[in-house]
């Protein structure tokens, strides 16, 4: 009996290889999401553009524009007068402006000794993208409030990812994405594909139990997980400097959990599923969409409505993509995220019971 | 020995009664054909007797084991070959051929004597892929993989369907060779003129069994004149033979109608009547199993 389940991997294997156009497009995804996520989608401020108003142009003032124009997050747009504040702003020339008062330099000495008056800088923001310009708001005072700030008692450090990398934080994301994509999708249409070409039947009609057939559909997939695992790894470990500081091997072995995982929920879509396309439309609304929204991955679970922090608990991406950030950026080792592992080992298990009971050797 | 025996098996799938309270047997080495029309419920019946369905009311047995208690037992021991095209289409023939014979635990070598008359056909185009094969070749790649196994009992749903004349000839030749190495062959097929390959024959229509005997006795159950008549307007022959006194039924067949003759019926009154068409022509034919067919389906 061994050597016919090696057979029957190899039979899959073979339908798998021959299907070049998804396999490439299997190993492509990963890698275009990580190029997009780590260079072009990012959620930091970069290239702000900002133009001054300064009636005065001043020496402190100078070296404020100086600083800022320094800084990589923006870019001097150069000065402008009051009455082009709003046409620059409409037209997209400039994200932000900021105006100085004529007596900037007498009022930033008043403001340093604690005398409380009217403004002293006013900033103008295109606030059409809500993140960015809140965001640059953000860096603008900071930059040109320093000599303030360093008198007050606020002290920040950003921990773990200084630089605020957002590709850092995608990575696990796009992990808990693709295994979902490649395991849970891709097996659940090829056992659906055998239900649909009628091929289950001549299967089920065999002293064989499907059961092992289908294992044996599992093992194919779950390489091809490996090896994007390890394609992932590479890429955000040598492209995007991730620094995977809690232990390669850890992540690995958390990661061949959730592919087993994944396996679990593609057989239990297939065990449901009756034609390819419901399959996919399964994996896509029920395990996409909530892995996208409710993951963690876009937006913080902490953000979410009550109702739907209740329901990322029930979504494995969650508890992965939290136990990777961990790991990776972290550099917390495996043992410490052992309550996220036993989560996806229980939900393992459960998923696998509940396909297996759900499995049908008939065809209705 | 009856290979196969099948009590009162009825089976609906919500209000459609797809067989109803079906009863025949099958003995061992035999050829057995299920005629009948698409929706006679020859497919449900099969995967019924292949341990797919479960039936609604009946017991049946296939090998001496009991299609719902044993299930393992019986799909251990038969061979079938469902109605579509069921193998994989993105491997090779050979691929195919050896991953069935895996299927069943057993190796190309053990039973290529068997398969060999069949699989020889196709082996020159043992490397391409068996979606790219022609219909018949297809059929014959499909039975080669039924076979492998070296199954007692052969289960074929409408093997023909969808194939040329001459691979369908061809096709039942290999069926009356694998008989004659005593395998049990249950077959279906909407073609009436296959019938007369089969042993017996079983005519079905709409869930119900109509008649079973072997294809002459079949036959041999017609007990009325039938005519074949030819004008060289063949559908005012139609129209006008159906209004004639003492003709039960009148119906296209082939290249002339076919004329059953009634109560009081003339062949002389009917060419009289009829003789405003030009080229009319009747005369006494042998009737087939299609015609009895016909006959019982009006009944």
């Amino acid at each position: 009996m061994q050597n016919n389940f090696l057979s029957f991997v190899k039979k899959e294997s073979l339908h798998i290889l021959r299907d070049s156009r998804t396999m490439l497009i299997v190993m492509l995804i990963p890698v275009v999401l990580m190029v997009l996520f780590g260079f072009a989608i990012s959620t930091e401020v970069n290239n702000i553009k900002v133009a001054v108003v300064a009636p005065n142009r001043t020496d402190a003032i100078r070296k404020a524009v100086t600083q800022l124009a320094q800084n990589d997050y923006f870019s001097f747009y150069g000065y402008i007068s009051n009455d082009q504040v709003d046409k620059k702003l409409r037209s997209g020339e400039v994200n932000a402006v900021v105006l100085f008062v004529p007596d900037y330099e007498r009022r930033m000495v008043d403001v340093g000794s604690g005398v409380s008056g009217s403004p002293v800088i006013q900033l103008i923001l295109d606030a059409s993208n809500v993140n960015t310009a809140g965001a640059a708001s953000g860096y603008l005072q900071s930059i040109l409030w320093g000599p303030v700030s360093q008198q007050t008692l606020f002290e920040t450090r950003m921990l773990f990812n200084p630089q605020m990398k957002s590709a850092f934080n995608f990575v696990p994301g796009i992990m808990g994405l693709i295994f979902i994509l490649v395991c849970a999708m891709m097996t659940s249409v090829s056992i659906v594909r055998e239900k649909e070409m009628g091929t289950m039947e001549v299967l089920l009609v065999s002293p064989v139990r499907p059961f092992k057939i289908i294992m044996a559909k599992m093992i194919p997939y779950f390489a091809i997980s490996c090896i994007v695992l390890l394609l992932i790894l590479f890429l955000a470990h040598y492209l995007l400097g991730v620094p995977m500081s809690g232990g390669v091997w850890g992540i690995l072995s958390l990661s061949m959990l959730y592919l087993v995982l994944s396996l679990s929920l593609g057989l239990l879509v297939s065990t449901i599923a009756q034609t390819q396309v419901a399959a996919l439309l399964i994996s896509a609304m029920v395990m996409m969409m909530p892995i996208l929204m409710l993951s963690g991955m876009l937006f913080p679970i902490e953000n979410l409505p009550k109702f739907f922090q209740v329901v990322s608990t029930l979504i494995p991406a969650r508890w992965y993509i939290d136990a990777v950030r961990k790991m990776m950026i972290q550099g917390v080792p495996i043992a410490e995220v052992w309550s996220n592992c036993a989560i996806l080992f229980g939900m393992t298990v459960l998923l696998l019971g509940v396909s297996f009971k759900k499995f049908n050797d008939k065809l209705e | 020995m009856e290979a196969i025996e099948i009590y009162d098996i009825s089976k609906s799938f919500g209000p459609v009664h797809a067989l109803e309270s079906v009863s025949f047997t099958v003995r061992a080495g035999e050829l057995f054909g299920l005629i009948g029309p698409d929706g006679a419920g020859k497919t449900t019946l099969f995967r019924l007797l292949t341990t797919l369905l479960i039936p609604d009311r009946g017991t049946a047995r296939v090998g001496g084991y009991d299609i719902v208690a044993d299930y393992r037992a019986i799909r251990s021991c038969v061979g079938y070959m469902p109605g579509r095209f069921s193998l994989y289409p993105d491997l090779t023939v050979e691929e195919n051929l050896n991953f069935f014979a895996a299927l069943f635990g057993v190796t190309v070598a053990q039973s290529y004597n068997l398969v060999a008359p069949i699989y020889r056909q196709i082996e020159p185009f043992k490397n391409r892929r068996a979606g790219k094969l022609s219909g018949g070749m297809k059929q014959k790649l499909a039975l080669s993989c039924a076979l492998i196994h070296r199954p007692q009992i052969l289960f074929l749903d409408e093997p023909t369907t969808g194939v040329d004349a001459v691979s369908r000839s061809e096709f039942w030749n290999m069926l009356s060779d694998l008989r004659q190495r005593g395998i049990t062959i249950l077959v279906s097929t909407p073609y009436m003129d296959e019938a007369s390959r089969c042993d017996r024959i079983a005519l079905c229509n709409e869930g119900r069994i109509m008649g079973i005997d072997t294809p002459r006795g079949i036959v041999h159950q017609y007990d009325t004149e039938l005519y074949a008549v030819r004008a060289h307007n063949m559908y005012a022959l139609l129209e006008e033979a159906r209004k004639v006194e003492g003709v039960d039924a009148c119906y296209p067949f082939g290249e002339a109608h076919h004329l059953v003759a009634g109560l009081g019926f003339d062949s002389g009154h009917f060419a009289e009547r009829l003789g405003f068409l030009d080229g009319l022509h009747i005369e006494p034919v042998a009737p087939t199993i299609e015609d009895v067919f016909i006959k019982l389906m009006k009944r």
